[in-house]
């Protein structure tokens, strides 16, 4: 496979849950626990999970939007849990971000055009004059008239939004793009639309995705290889056809047997998870996943939580069954 | 039939006009059946279950016909006694449909005591009964809990005991799973499905997941702009799709068993209620549109024991009023 892009080695981010008076923590919301993975050039990574697994924060910690507390991020080799706040500058360049919301991330007192244009200002990629140009290109690659470049966000429908949230993504030539849920929030029919432009952007720009979602059609549609997280760890990461063929984490076979088939006349034999997600805050130090197991062996929940292995070439899963 | 819906329309008064929301929807439910409404946002799918309860502040014509007496020429006393016993209704949003400053005990009593003749303790037994059967774990400990102190699913869990908490004999279902995570999603379809089966009770299941409605749905009704483009049986409408907008909707969902190379579009957008093309309103986006699509509108007729709104299949126009 190509060069490596970012490479997440044991990355952890804690959020203190509960203060004493002193404001020391007494209980650690754990989003992201010693978390490992490799995102390779100009591939789609997916990421999958429910609510509440950490895969947003992930996304945030690449981004360099939040610290972690442990671990290291290196980006083409670079440390970036280390950089100085000058540094930082110029590898938000490289790495930008389209958020879940269309309706809450574009300023509604700016023009389209002026959303656009801020990020190339910002970082003085243009001179004055060229920089109009310049956003008439990148509203067209994402489908919009240049003449859209005068309106106001809220003038365009769920779907244009996001198109102008993708174009103010590509204006500063990113490296890496971090797409949150950038469909969810979308009508089936523009959802599609939506889908197709990122796959088509990402072959003309030469583009690589981390594609955060929990819809794992949406995820499977867009993504090369597939990350499936619980309650901030990586259960399963594989080749998008090896994971939705033949899952071996029991997580990820549940969740796999929990979508809804499009096939009236198939009934499919379903696992039903019981019980809610539990809550990440004070996990316990076996595998996360042990309370709603239903592989469960007796001794899980006295091992040490199970290590991402390797367990076919390119298929890494953590789980007690596969040691 | 159970229910019946008959020329059912819908409209709001606003500044730029009159809009219609639901224009002219006709269906029926039996009993034990699930019915689909299917639609993007803004087709009309929530506005026509809100119309049958009588909760929409919109101008409601037609008839809705709950086993042969029409609901619209109840009093307000009357429907206060079918809303909640005789149908009853889940919400979209679990985290707003309850009342944050309610214990979840005091507002499934408030149900129970309203509608049946129980005692304070015998509603509270029943209570507890109704959140034993939706899988809420302890519910003797979870029923003194206000609502913030429960997860989505759970909310969700909760709204449903309390739809079910009267043996309705019809649920109206608006986007029941929407907001929750594919395996709670599974969950609370199975709930559905088995207290369908125990009950007896017909549902109207309004969703925009076509995977929910494959999985569970008896019948299907496709919602667009307002209107009925297509009523079929779940097994019919998957296998053969009639309708350009129906079609387009399957070809665009990304599917999990095979692999596309690039998903089927369909272009353009909803178009506004208030700005509606002439003819079909699907007119605009359709790849197969004629002329005559573009100045009149098809009528909703019956092909092959299926209904149809499309010229491609009969050239009937619907009488416009």
């Amino acid at each position: 496979m190509a060069e490596v892009l970012v490479e997440v080695k044991n990355l952890s981010k804690h959020f203190a849950a509960e203060t004493d008076f002193l404001g020391r923590p007494t209980s650690v919301l754990k989003a992201v626990d010693n978390l490992s993975l490799t995102i390779y050039k100009q591939e789609a990574l997916g990421l999958v999970g429910e609510s509440g697994c950490g895969k947003t924060t992930v996304g945030k910690l690449i981004t360099n939007l939040y610290q972690p507390t442990n671990g290291t991020i290196l980006f083409e080799g670079k440390d970036l849990t280390k950089l100085s706040a000058k540094e930082r500058r110029s590898y938000a360049r490289d790495i930008q971000l389209i958020f879940q919301d269309p309706y809450a991330s574009l300023n509604p007192r700016m023009t389209v055009g002026d959303i656009i244009a801020e990020p190339i200002k910002i970082n003085k990629l243009l001179p004055a004059n060229k920089v109009e140009e310049r956003v008439n290109y990148l509203l067209n690659c994402v489908g919009l008239a240049n003449h859209h470049r005068n309106r106001y966000p809220h003038e365009f429908s769920g779907g244009q939004r996001q198109r102008v949230g993708i174009a103010r993504a590509l204006a500063v030539e990113p490296k890496l793009i971090v797409c949150d849920e950038p469909v969810s929030a979308l009508d089936v029919s523009i959802q599609a639309q939506v889908l197709n432009l990122l796959d088509d952007l990402k072959d003309e720009f030469g583009l690589t995705y981390l594609f955060i979602a929990h819809g794992l059609n949406v995820v499977k549609h867009i993504s090369d290889r597939v990350g499936v997280m619980y309650l901030g760890q990586l259960v399963e990461l594989a080749d998008k056809e090896e994971l939705y063929q033949n899952p071996m984490h029991p997580y990820t076979k549940a969740l796999l047997s929990a979508i809804p088939n499009i096939d009236p006349t198939v009934k499919k034999q379903r696992i039903i998870l019981s019980g809610d997600v539990p809550s990440p805050i004070d996990p316990p130090d076996y595998c996360h996943f042990c309370g709603r197991c239903y592989q469960k062996k007796d001794n899980c929940d006295a091992l040490a939580s199970p290590q991402l292995k390797e367990v076919k070439p390119g298929h890494f899963v953590a789980c007690h069954l596969y040691e | 039939m159970m229910l019946e819906v008959k020329n059912l329309t819908t409209e709001f008064k606003q500044k730029k006009g009159t809009v219609r929301a639901v224009n002219n929807v006709s269906f029926s439910v039996a009993p034990g059946e699930i019915l689909a409404i299917v639609g993007e946002s803004g087709s009309g799918k929530s506005v026509t279950s809100l119309s049958i309860m009588g909760l929409t502040p919109g101008k409601v014509s037609g008839e809705i016909l709950f086993h042969g007496e029409d609901l619209r020429k109840k009093s307000v006393k009357e429907m206060q006694d079918i809303r909640g016993d005789k149908i009853s209704m889940i919400f979209q949003e679990p985290m707003t449909s309850l009342n944050p400053v309610h214990r979840i005990k005091d507002q499934l009593c408030e149900t129970i005591i309203r509608h049946m003749d129980l005692s304070k303790e015998d509603a509270l037994k029943r209570a507890i009964e109704m959140l034993t059967l939706v899988g809420i774990p302890s519910p003797e400990k979870r029923i003194n809990d206000y609502p913030h102190q429960m997860s989505g699913g759970m909310r969700q869990r909760v709204m449903i005991a309390m739809a079910l908490s009267c043996h309705p004999e019809l649920l109206i279902a608006d986007e029941p799973t929407t907001a929750l995570d594919v395996t709670i999603q599974a969950q609370i379809m199975e709930l559905i499905y088995q207290l369908r089966e125990k009950l007896n009770m017909g549902v109207i299941l309004i969703t925009h997941d076509l995977g929910v409605v494959a999985e569970s749905a008896d019948r299907v009704i496709v919602m667009y702009c307002g209107r009925v483009l297509e009523e079929a049986s779940v097994v019919d409408l998957f296998a053969n799709p009639k309708h350009p907008y129906t079609k387009g909707l399957l070809a665009s969902i990304p599917r999990i068993d095979d692999q596309q190379e690039r998903l089927y579009m369909i272009r353009g957008m909803v178009p506004n209620l208030a700005d509606m093309p002439a003819g079909c309103s699907f007119s605009d986006r359709c790849d197969f549109c004629m002329d005559k699509c573009r100045q009149k509108m098809p009528k909703l007729k019956e092909v092959d024991g299926r209904a149809v709104r499309c010229f491609l299949y009969h050239d009937e126009e619907e009488e416009t009023e």
